[in-house]
């Protein structure tokens, strides 16, 4: 599966010359996003008396802004964080705590990289396709 | 009420999100849609704006050009539910249309939304395409009698329909899209708006 959906490229349409960061900008801001509520995730997780509706409150937060960005295999780990969250199953809760720091630390690699890229190929004097 | 379009080519349009990632968007959106914006993280934060939040008494000049409102509904502190209804209930403020966006797609909640007057509820992640159909919505002015258009209801189930979200409807939704309540215009074949699949 795709670390991006087609929420991704609409992103790029809103990129032009008077705003030619935006996707980085976005992707900066979620990226602050992830980590503060992520932190907020395991500190939630654990106390000794887990508040779920805290951690949920979190969960559904990350999946909006994921879903925002396009970052379809995090947001799909939140889906599924929810159910742990509503059914107040501790173990599930940090199993898919693991698994979405460890599609969020995938994700944020991949598309420093491709930023990188993109920078290097626009200071060469050459364009990137939007498509 | 005088249409937008009267008074001015450029919208302006008061955001409400408390995700710094859904407000950045929003606004950029909105921008790249030649509107004004003024984004804000909370409820609290576009009542003061407004000048509804009993503290000052006069509201800013800006404020009062605000021709829409784009709120998120899930929100701490006040929803965009209860900031639509203190809207609602401002003399001032009361024909603003208001626009509820959210990542649910709850029937029960869109429907509350509307019956309390929201002029639309946009499921999240907003699209280019959204903000230029409420655009050109908002600008040609035409008037809700009241929030529970059929208009809405049809935006809704088009757009629920092609995110394949499988949605159980009941009977009396899919009788209010058959009402005869329908206003006129969208029965022209100039209507931009796609017919509903019937369930």
């Amino acid at each position: 599966m795709g670390y991006v959906d087609d929420q991704f490229s609409q992103l790029h349409k809103l990129q032009d010359e008077s705003s030619p960061d935006f996707v980085v900008e976005v992707a900066s801001l979620f990226f602050d996003d992830a980590e503060k509520l992520i932190n907020s995730m395991a500190r939630a997780l654990e106390q000794p008396c887990v508040d779920f509706k805290q951690v949920d409150s979190h969960v559904h937060q990350l999946k909006g802004s994921s879903s925002s960005i396009g970052a379809l295999r995090v947001k799909n780990v939140c889906i599924a964080f929810r159910s742990f969250c509503d059914a107040q199953n501790r173990e599930g809760c940090m199993r898919c705590l693991q698994q979405v720091s460890h599609e969020y630390t995938m994700l944020k690699s991949k598309l420093q990289t491709l930023f990188r890229m993109e920078q290097q190929i626009l200071a060469a004097g050459g364009s990137v396709p939007l498509e | 009420m005088a249409t937008v379009a009267e008074c001015s080519k450029e919208l302006h349009v008061l955001a409400v999100d408390d995700s710094y990632v859904d407000r950045k968007l929003i606004e950029r959106l909105l921008q790249i849609s030649s509107c004004k914006v003024t984004a804000v993280e909370s409820g609290t934060r576009a009542l003061q704006y407004l000048g509804l939040d009993g503290e000052q008494s006069n509201v800013g000049f800006d404020a009062l050009k605000v021709n829409l409102i784009i709120t998120d509904y899930t929100m701490p502190g006040m929803t965009g539910y209860e900031l639509l209804k203190k809207i609602k209930e401002s003399s001032v403020f009361r024909e603003v249309p208001v626009v509820i966006m959210s990542s649910e797609d709850v029937l029960t909640q869109i429907d509350s939304c509307l019956e309390e007057g929201a002029e639309e509820y946009i499921v999240k992640p907003v699209k280019l395409s959204d903000v230029k159909r409420l655009k050109d919505h908002i600008m040609r002015g035409e008037p809700q009698a009241n929030g529970k258009s059929g208009l809405l209801k049809r935006k809704l189930i088009d757009d629920i329909q092609a995110s394949s979200v499988p949605l159980s409807f009941s009977s009396s939704v899919a009788c209010d899209l058959e009402s005869s309540q329908l206003p006129s215009s969208l029965s022209s074949p100039n209507c931009p708006f796609k017919r509903p699949k019937l369930l």
